[in-house]
C-alpha cells in the first residue's frame, strides 16, 4: 500500500518535472511566433540551453536521492557558498538572457519577409537604451563631456578647441555645472530605492513561500530568518540577494542617464560590453567541459576497468596529449579553424555565426588540452573500485561489463568529475583572457573579458589614463571567478571524501 | 635502476613519434607546403617554378606521409614527415624559414628564459611553502582564515591583471625599474626583478592553497601525534617532521617542472621582452615559421618525459620505500 503510494507520488514529481521542461522548450521554439520576430539558434545557444535542461533533470534527480541530496545540502548551508551562488546565479540569468538571439522583421509582405542585419539578444533588448546611442570616443565614467578636445567656432567666428559635450550622457542636463552633481545624486537615491523596493517585494515573496513550504506563520518565518535558526542561511542569502539587487538597479537606472562607466575607443558604452562579456565567459567555462565530458569519462573509466592493453592505448594517448605544451596545440587548432572559415564562407552567413564557431571551435580545443587531467584521475579511481567486493560479486554473477561500468562504476566516480568540472571552471575563464592577449582567444568582433583587457592595456598608455574598461572588465570577471571559486571550494568540502578531515 | 631508465626512455619514442605526428597533420591541415612557400616568398609575382625552387630547397617537395612512388620501405622514408622528423631525434633542428640555425638560436636563448625561470621557481617554492607552513601554524586561527581568503582571492585574478597592474604601478608610477626589455650578462637583474616578482605573486594562491591542503593532510598522522607526545616544539615538528613527509606530493608538482624550465614562460617573456624561447615560440607562431614551431614542441614534449623520469627517481632519494622496477 504504502510502496503503491510512494510509486505514485513518484511518477506524479516526474510527471511535473518533464511538464516543466516540455512547457520551456516549446517557449523556445515558439517565442519567435509568438512575438514575430525571426528566432536565430546559435550553435553555442543550443548547447547552453541543452546544458539548461541537463541541469534541471540533474536538479530534479538528486532531490529525489537522499543520499545526494545530503552533501549538496551540505554545500548551500555554507554561509559564503550560499552567497557566492546567489552571485554566480546572477551572472547566469544575464548570460542566459544573451543567449536568447532573434531579428526584427522589417518589412512584412505576403510572399517574402525581409528582416533586420542586426542580431539581437534580448540582453541587448532591455540595454537598448544604451547600445543605441554610441559617443565618438572615449569618455569617463559619469563623464558628460567628451575625452577628446575638438573644433568649434563661436558667434564671433573665431575657432576654438574645447570638450565637446557627449551626445547621449548627461543629455538632459541644461545647466551642466550647476546641475551635475545634484542630478547624480538625486538619480542614484532614485535608483537605490527602486532597488530596495525590489528586494522587499521579493524577500516578501520568498518569506511566504517559506512559511507555506514549513508550515510556520509568517511572522515567525520572518523571525526565524532573522535569527538564523533555519537549516538554511536564508538570511545571508537574502543580504547578498538585495545587495546585488541594489546595486543592478543603481547602475541600470542611472545607465539611463550617463555612460556608468564610460565608453571605450569607438565610444561604445563599457558597461554593456561588460554584461556582453559574461556569456562569453560562461560559454567557456561551461562548455568547454561539457565536450570533455563524455570523452574523459569514457576513456578513464574503460581504461580503469579493462586494463592490459586498452589501458596502454588510452595511456599513450593522453601522454602524448599531455606532452604538447597545451598553449601550441590550441594555437594549432585556431589557425586551422581560421583557415577552414575562410576556405568555407558560404556555411556561415553571419559575422556574428563565425564568431559563434570559433568559440565553439575555442571551447573544443580547450577540452582537448584539459580533459587528460580528469581522465587520469578516474583511471586511477576505478583501478581501485574494480577489486572491491561489491563488483567482484557482480562480475562473479555473471553481470555484463557494460551493466557494471553504467550503475556500478560511474555513479560511484561522479563525485571526481563533479569536482573536476567546478575546479576547472575558473581556470577556464582566466584562461580566455590570457589567450585574448596571445591572439587565439575569441574571435576580436567577440564581446569577451579578454579582448576588453587586451585593447586596455594599449589605452593605459594615454594621458589622462584610460584606466575604466580595463577596471570594469576586471571587476566583473573577478567576482564571477571568486564566487565560482568559493562556491567550488564548498562543493570539494561537502563531495571528496578525502578532505573531511582536513579543514 | 639502470634498467628502469632505459625502458623509460623506450616507451618515449613512441610518444614522441605521437608527437610529431600530431602536429604534422595538425599544421598540413592548415596550410599546403604551396601556401607556405608563397607566404614566405611574398604574395606578389610567383610562379610555379619560383614555389618549385623553395619547396626543393627546403626538401617540402616530397609527399607528406606517404610516397606511393617508391618502393618497399622508402614509401615510408621518402616522405616530408619522415625526412623531418628523424632529423629531430638526433636533436638537429635544421633551419628556420629565415635561414638561421634553430639548434643555434635556441642554445643561445636558452639563456635568458632560465634567468627568468630559475629564481621564479626556486624564490617561488620557497615563498610559497614558507607561506603554506605558516596557515598550517597558525591552523583553525583566524591567520589561518584570512590566509586562505587571501590566497583565493589572489587565484580570481588573471595572470595579464597582475602584469598590467606590476608595469604600471612599479615602472611607470614609481619608476623603479625598466618596464620591459633585457641586456644579457649581469646587468639583467633590474630587468628580470619586475617580471619574476609578479611571476611569484600570481602564482602565490594556488601553490600556497595547495600546499596548505598537503601539510594539513600530514598533520592528522600518528606520526605528528608521536612527536607533539615526545615533546618537541610545534615549529620543529612543523619543519623536520611534516615538511619532511610532505615532500612526497611536493616533489610530484615540483620535478616535473625543473625540465621545462628551459621553455620559457610564453607570457612572462613576450609582456616584458626577455629574449627567451617563450618569446621565440611566439614570435614563430605569429610568423607562421613550422620548423621553429615543431622543434619547440618536440623539445617541450622531450622535456616532459624527462620531467617524469626525473620526478620516478626523486622518489627514490626521498622515500626510501620506493624502489624503481
Amino acid at each position: 500500500m504504502m510502496a503503491e503510494l510512494r510509486n505514485a507520488l513518484q511518477q506524479l514529481y516526474w510527471q511535473k518535472v518533464f511538464f516543466v521542461l516540455g512547457a520551456l522548450m516549446t517557449l523556445y521554439l515558439i517565442y519567435p511566433v509568438l512575438f514575430n520576430v525571426q528566432g536565430v539558434y546559435l550553435i553555442t545557444d543550443i548547447l547552453i540551453y541543452f546544458l539548461v535542461f541537463c541541469l534541471i533533470l540533474f536538479v530534479a534527480y538528486i532531490r529525489k536521492q537522499p543520499h545526494l541530496s545530503v552533501p549538496w545540502r551540505q554545500v548551500f548551508k555554507g554561509k559564503i557558498a550560499m552567497s557566492s551562488a546567489v552571485v554566480l546565479s546572477f551572472f547566469i540569468i544575464v548570460g542566459l538572457m544573451d543567449s536568447i538571439h532573434f531579428r526584427y522583421i522589417e518589412k512584412s509582405e505576403a510572399t517574402n519577409t525581409s528582416y533586420s542585419v542586426d542580431m539581437l539578444s534580448v540582453l541587448d533588448v532591455s540595454l537598448r537604451y544604451i547600445s543605441s546611442d554610441s559617443e565618438k570616443t572615449y569618455s569617463a565614467p559619469f563623464a558628460i563631456y567628451s575625452y577628446a578636445k575638438e573644433n568649434f567656432i563661436n558667434d564671433e567666428g573665431v575657432k576654438y578647441r574645447a570638450y565637446p559635450r557627449l551626445k547621449f550622457a548627461g543629455s538632459h542636463l541644461k545647466k551642466p555645472e550647476q546641475e551635475y552633481w545634484q542630478d547624480i545624486i538625486s538619480k542614484s537615491v532614485k535608483g537605490l530605492i527602486i532597488g530596495l523596493i525590489i528586494s522587499v517585494v521579493f524577500s516578501a515573496i520568498f518569506i511566504f513561500y517559506l512559511s507555506r513550504t514549513s508550515a510556520r506563520s509568517y511572522l515567525d518565518t520572518l523571525k526565524n530568518i532573522l535569527q538564523d535558526k533555519f537549516d538554511l542561511p536564508w538570511r545571508v542569502m537574502l543580504i547578498t540577494l538585495s545587495i546585488v539587487i541594489v546595486l543592478c538597479a543603481w547602475l541600470f537606472y542611472l545607465s539611463h542617464f550617463y555612460h556608468v562607466m564610460g565608453t571605450d575607443k569607438v565610444g561604445q558604452d563599457v558597461f554593456y560590453l561588460t554584461l556582453k562579456s559574461i556569456r562569453t565567459g560562461l560559454v567557456i567555462g561551461t562548455l568547454t567541459t561539457l565536450i570533455m565530458l563524455p570523452f574523459a569519462i569514457a576513456l578513464g573509466v574503460m581504461a580503469g576497468y579493462f586494463k592490459g592493453w586498452v589501458d596502454d592505448v588510452i595511456q599513450y594517448i593522453y601522454t602524448t596529449l599531455n606532452s604538447i605544451p597545451g598553449i601550441l596545440l590550441i594555437v594549432a587548432v585556431m589557425l586551422a579553424i581560421d583557415v577552414y572559415i575562410e576556405n568555407h564562407p558560404a556555411l556561415f552567413e553571419t559575422a556574428i555565426e563565425r564568431a559563434d564557431i570559433k568559440l565553439l571551435a575555442l571551447c573544443v580545443v580547450l577540452g582537448i588540452t584539459s580533459w587528460t587531467g580528469l581522465c587520469r584521475l578516474l583511471r586511477g579511481e576505478v583501478f581501485k573500485l574494480r577489486e572491491l567486493e561489491y563488483i567482484q560479486a557482480a562480475r562473479a554473477l555473471g553481470v555484463s561489463n557494460f551493466k557494471i561500468i553504467t550503475s556500478h562504476i560511474i555513479p560511484n566516480v561522479m563525485h571526481i568529475v563533479l569536482i573536476v568540472v567546478v575546479l576547472d571552471f575558473s581556470g577556464l575563464v582566466l584562461a580566455e583572457a590570457v589567450l585574448a592577449y596571445i591572439g587565439v582567444g575569441v574571435d576580436p568582433s567577440t564581446i569577451s573579458w579578454g579582448n576588453m583587457i587586451n585593447s586596455a592595456r594599449l589605452e593605459l598608455a594615454r594621458d589622462p589614463v584610460v584606466w575604466w574598461s580595463l577596471i570594469s572588465a576586471f571587476s566583473f570577471m573577478f567576482a564571477l571567478v571568486l564566487a565560482a571559486n568559493l562556491f567550488s571550494d564548498a562543493i570539494r568540502d561537502a563531495f571528496d571524501p578525502r578532505q573531511q578531515g582536513v579543514k | 635502476m639502470f634498467a628502469y631508465i632505459s625502458r623509460r626512455i623506450l616507451y618515449a619514442i613512441p610518444i614522441l613519434i605521437g608527437v610529431n605526428l600530431l602536429t604534422f597533420a595538425l599544421y598540413f591541415l592548415v596550410n599546403s607546403p604551396d601556401d607556405m612557400a608563397r607566404m614566405h616568398l611574398g604574395a606578389k609575382y610567383i610562379t610555379q617554378e619560383g614555389i618549385d625552387k623553395w619547396k626543393t630547397e627546403r626538401g617540402y617537395d616530397k609527399p607528406l606521409f606517404y610516397n606511393e612512388t617508391e618502393q618497399s620501405y622508402k614509401k615510408l622514408s621518402n616522405t616530408i614527415f619522415y625526412n623531418k622528423s628523424v632529423k629531430l631525434f638526433l636533436f638537429d633542428f635544421g633551419n628556420a624559414d629565415n635561414g638561421r640555425n634553430i639548434g643555434f638560436d635556441i642554445s643561445e636563448r636558452m639563456w635568458a628564459s632560465l634567468a627568468y625561470a630559475i629564481p621564479v621557481f626556486l624564490v617561488g617554492m620557497l615563498v610559497y611553502i614558507s607561506f603554506a607552513l605558516l596557515l598550517v601554524f597558525f591552523r583553525a586561527t583566524y591567520v589561518d582564515l584570512w590566509g586562505v581568503v587571501l590566497c583565493v582571492v589572489m587565484m580570481s585574478i588573471s595572470a595579464i591583471i597582475y602584469i598590467i597592474a606590476g608595469q604600471y604601478l612599479i615602472g611607470k608610477i614609481l619608476l623603479l625599474v625598466p618596464i620591459s626589455g633585457y641586456e644579457p650578462g649581469f646587468s639583467a637583474v633590474k630587468f628580470l626583478i619586475l617580471p619574476v616578482v609578479i611571476g611569484i605573486v600570481a602564482g602565490l594562491g594556488s601553490s600556497a592553497r595547495w600546499y596548505r591542503t598537503i601539510f594539513l593532510e600530514e598533520i592528522n598522522r600518528d606520526y605528528v601525534r608521536t612527536a607533539r607526545a615526545k615533546g618537541l616544539s610545534e615549529l620543529r615538528v612543523l619543519f623536520s617532521h611534516v615538511l619532511k613527509n610532505a615532500m612526497i606530493p611536493i616533489l610530484t608538482g615540483a620535478v616535473v617542472a625543473i625540465p621545462l624550465l628551459f621553455m620559457g614562460s610564453l607570457l612572462m617573456e613576450s609582456f616584458f621582452g626577455i629574449p627567451g624561447l617563450g618569446s621565440y615560440t611566439i614570435d614563430a607562431i605569429r610568423s607562421q615559421d613550422f620548423a621553429i614551431v615543431r622543434a619547440m614542441v618536440f623539445l617541450g614534449s622531450v622535456l616532459y618525459i624527462v620531467g617524469l623520469v626525473l620526478t620516478d627517481i626523486s622518489y627514490t632519494f626521498v622515500d626510501p620505500r620506493v624502489r624503481l622496477n
